[in-house]
């Protein structure tokens, strides 16, 4: 008999009379006797902890963008995540140069990513996370590539009291006045760009210059075009002669291009990002307006010059949070992008970069801290500790949770000055952080509870 | 004050994206009205319609090659679809329809990620179009303004086959009463097939005809299709005058209004055409329909 219904039936039965008998024993032995030995040391039960943590192996849940207009960065930004992971289960060199501690894994723990396309959409990411929290238990989160993400997703990490990795967020909101106690972030920011950008513009261009700025219609377009604004307007007099906003995913710039065309404006700030950056970037030069206009790109876009070619993006500053060419001068980037290259066959970008450093942060603080315990991992992120960085030392802000770390200012490099394929930008200065930020509580961050 | 360089360049805009919307309009029209089939991956199509032009512009470094083979590219995907997969649908709820379209679509969009992964693709406009003219009162991007000329023929082309040939008296008199033509001894069926081939090339044109102004992505085709529909809707459904109509409404509305407020154009688009709907439930040229 192939199906035998009875032997299955009566097991279960069996099982269950155990099962009832043992629960209901539990209720009859004094409460110490049952609490598990972690919350021995008054660390009670907190999001996934201890759940997450009681296996073999610990996951990671990160949502990025695999479809819509920033896919291309998101697949780069998940390439980081993987190769980040790789080298924390391999304890390899270049990781265990920013976290010492991690051998094989973190606290001997296996670490796993699972992952889920967000089409750079808040709700997605959030429901996705839901999900790997159900399913997997994760002990941190991850993903973003649009700040509306970002501040969702630090949001969702402080209701779940899971800790969130910001991945690529521009917005000075992630940090300023949507910041989360279980957030934390790597990349550089609005304010930070436009410290850094500006002194390069004015010291270039000169004084009280017309602006058009272009600007993507949410949180990261909003708060990255104020930020460049005030500056230029505070210290070099220049005049913003036109704001064009557009929705995330427009296709065609013309309408918004025609009005800066009529506008009167020298120089165009392109804010936009993604594909929105490509295609305004693009339909810029169709309408005539680059290169006689000079486009400013305050916050840098991972493969732009790929997609659009040297042409376009000669001459062009922007300030970015990495570029691979920065392997000449740090000993780690050089190691990253060696290692990046022999897996995938091309030169990381900064999404890339930015979610490897996020991971092996992580990786150091839990092995520094010596546990899961979400508050005690938060902790010691907050000690502000220097550590190293592929852009040199670098240490998180306690009262704000955003790292403070250098601003890399570049230049488009004409065709014929590209030494290979992939030399699109030159770095043209590597600005300290310290004094590109504003005061932690300038815009309004006020942390949450640990537990 | 209204500054009239901007405001007449604006209206350019307006016609050159209202033309691009027309033409694919009328393809989703055309296979609406004719098989009744809601065809969720016509965006898809147009889709196709670029990447299928832009690898027969990487091999022969040739527009003119890359239109007619995008286009009779897109059209083999439109005869296939319908042979394989829609004839089977014609007679279940619209819902299965749509499920069924929007499905493929999908594949489509996915289908092409996975070959030609997401970084986007550049079609680069004819060298007699390149560069910007100056019509005295503004200048202008050449190829824009070729656009037009090309869309326009192509609208052309499709109306004479549509209303002064034999199939097109075939096709308009199936979607009057498919079962009367099909007892004079007509074979329908090749002439829906042949519709949808038509309206998909519709689309794969006009894909392959945007290529050099937006450049192609895998989900181009999921945001102009939202546009599309809105077009159908506003100028009547099933009605072929009525997607160039409407096609021209809707480009005008989008760039009229981002003059004064981008940030409104896409909601006075709505609005335009929950107006429609209750002024003229089947739309400014639609008739009361099939149904």
């Amino acid at each position: 008999m192939l199906f035998d219904d009875h032997k299955p039936a009566s097991l279960s039965r069996r099982t269950l009379l155990h099962a009832g008998a043992g629960f209901a024993g539990s209720f009859m032995l004094p409460a110490s006797f049952i609490r598990p030995v972690y919350a021995a040391d008054d660390k009670p039960a907190i999001g996934t902890w201890p759940a997450g943590s009681q296996g073999d192996t610990v996951y990671i849940g990160a949502t990025v963008p695999r479809t819509g207009a920033y896919a291309v960065q998101g697949e780069d930004e998940l390439k980081g995540m993987q190769l980040a992971v790789e080298h924390i289960n391999a304890g390899s060199d270049l990781l265990k140069q920013i976290a010492p501690k991690v051998d094989k894994g973190v606290l001997g723990k296996k670490v796993e990513l699972v992952v889920a396309d967000s089409g750079a959409k808040p709700n997605n990411a959030v429901q996705s996370q839901q999900t790997f929290i159900n399913d997997h238990k994760i002990i941190a989160m991850t993903g973003s590539t649009s700040s509306a993400v970002a501040v969702a997703l630090n949001k969702f990490a402080e209701r779940e009291k899971i800790l969130y990795l910001v991945a690529i967020s521009g917005s000075n909101d992630t940090t300023g006045k949507d910041c989360a106690r279980y957030s934390f972030r790597q990349c550089v920011y609005g304010e930070t760009c436009a410290n850094a950008i500006g002194p390069v513009l004015l010291k270039n261009f000169g004084k009280g210059k017309k602006a058009a700025f272009m600007t993507p219609d949410y949180t990261y377009g909003h708060t990255v075009t104020k930020s460049v604004n005030d500056y230029l307007t505070a210290n070099g007099g220049w005049e913003m002669v036109t704001n064009q906003i557009s929705p995330l995913g427009t296709q065609d710039f013309s309408q918004y291009l025609t009005n800066i065309a009529n506008s009167g404006a020298e120089f165009i700030i392109n804010v936009n990002w993604g594909r929105d950056a490509v295609l305004s970037v693009q339909q810029a030069k169709q309408f005539g307006l680059t290169p006689n206009m000079k486009m400013v790109i305050p916050y840098q876009i991972p493969f732009l010059a790929k997609e659009v070619g040297a042409e376009l993006t000669e001459g062009v500053f922007a300030a970015t949070d990495f570029w691979w060419t920065m392997e000449d001068k740090y000993p780690l980037a050089k190691m990253f992008v060696d290692e990046f290259q022999k897996k995938y066959n091309y030169r990381p970008e900064w999404g890339a970069e930015n979610s490897y450093m996020q991971f092996a942060i992580w990786a150091r603080m839990v092995s520094e801290a010596g546990t899961f315990y979400p508050p005690d991992v938060i902790k010691q992120y907050e000690k502000g500790e220097t550590f190293p960085s592929m852009v040199g030392d670098v240490k998180f802000r306690p009262e704000d949770h955003q790292l403070i770390r250098p601003v890399v200012i570049v230049r488009g490099k004409a065709p014929k000055d590209m030494k290979n394929e992939e030399d699109f930008w030159e770095v043209l200065d590597v600005v300290p952080g310290e004094g590109l930020m504003q005061k932690p509580d300038a815009f309004g961050c006020k942390l949450g509870d640990y537990t | 004050m209204v500054n009239w360089a901007n405001f007449i360049s604006q209206c350019f805009n307006g016609l050159v994206l209202g033309a691009l919307l027309a033409l694919i309009s009328s393809g989703l029209t055309i296979i609406y009205g004719t098989l009744g089939v809601l065809n969720f991956a016509h965006g898809a199509m147009f889709m196709l319609g670029g990447y299928a032009g832009w690898v027969a512009y990487d091999y022969t470094g040739s527009f003119i090659v890359a239109l007619i083979a995008g286009s009779l590219f897109v059209m083999l995907v439109g005869v296939l679809m319908e042979r394989l997969i829609i004839r089977y649908f014609y007679a279940r709820p619209q819902e299965d329809q749509i499920l069924v379209t929007f499905g493929l679509g999908i594949v489509f969009v996915e289908g092409v990620r996975f070959f030609f992964g997401s970084l986007s693709k550049t079609v680069p406009p004819p060298s007699l179009f390149q560069g910007i003219t100056n019509l005295g009162f503004m200048v202008y991007p050449t190829y824009r303004l070729a656009l037009l000329g090309i869309v326009a023929v192509a609208l052309l082309a499709l109306y004479f086959v549509l209303y002064r040939t034999r199939i097109g008296m075939i096709v308009r008199a199936g979607i009057e009463d498919s079962v009367m033509v099909g007892s004079l001894g007509i074979d329908v069926y090749k002439v829906f097939m042949l519709v949808f081939g038509i309206g998909a090339m519709a689309a794969g044109f006009a894909g392959i005809v945007n290529a050099p102004v937006v450049s192609i992505a895998p989900d181009v085709g999921e945001a102009i299709l939202v546009q599309t529909f809105v077009v159908v809707v506003i100028g009547g459904v099933g009605s072929f005058p009525g997607a160039v109509l409407g096609g021209i409404i809707a480009g005008e509305i989008i760039s009229i209004t981002s003059m004064f407020n981008p940030g409104y154009a896409y909601v006075m688009l709505f609005v335009a055409m929950t107006l429609v709907l209750v002024l003229r439930p089947y739309g400014l040229l639609g008739t009361a329909g099939r149904e």
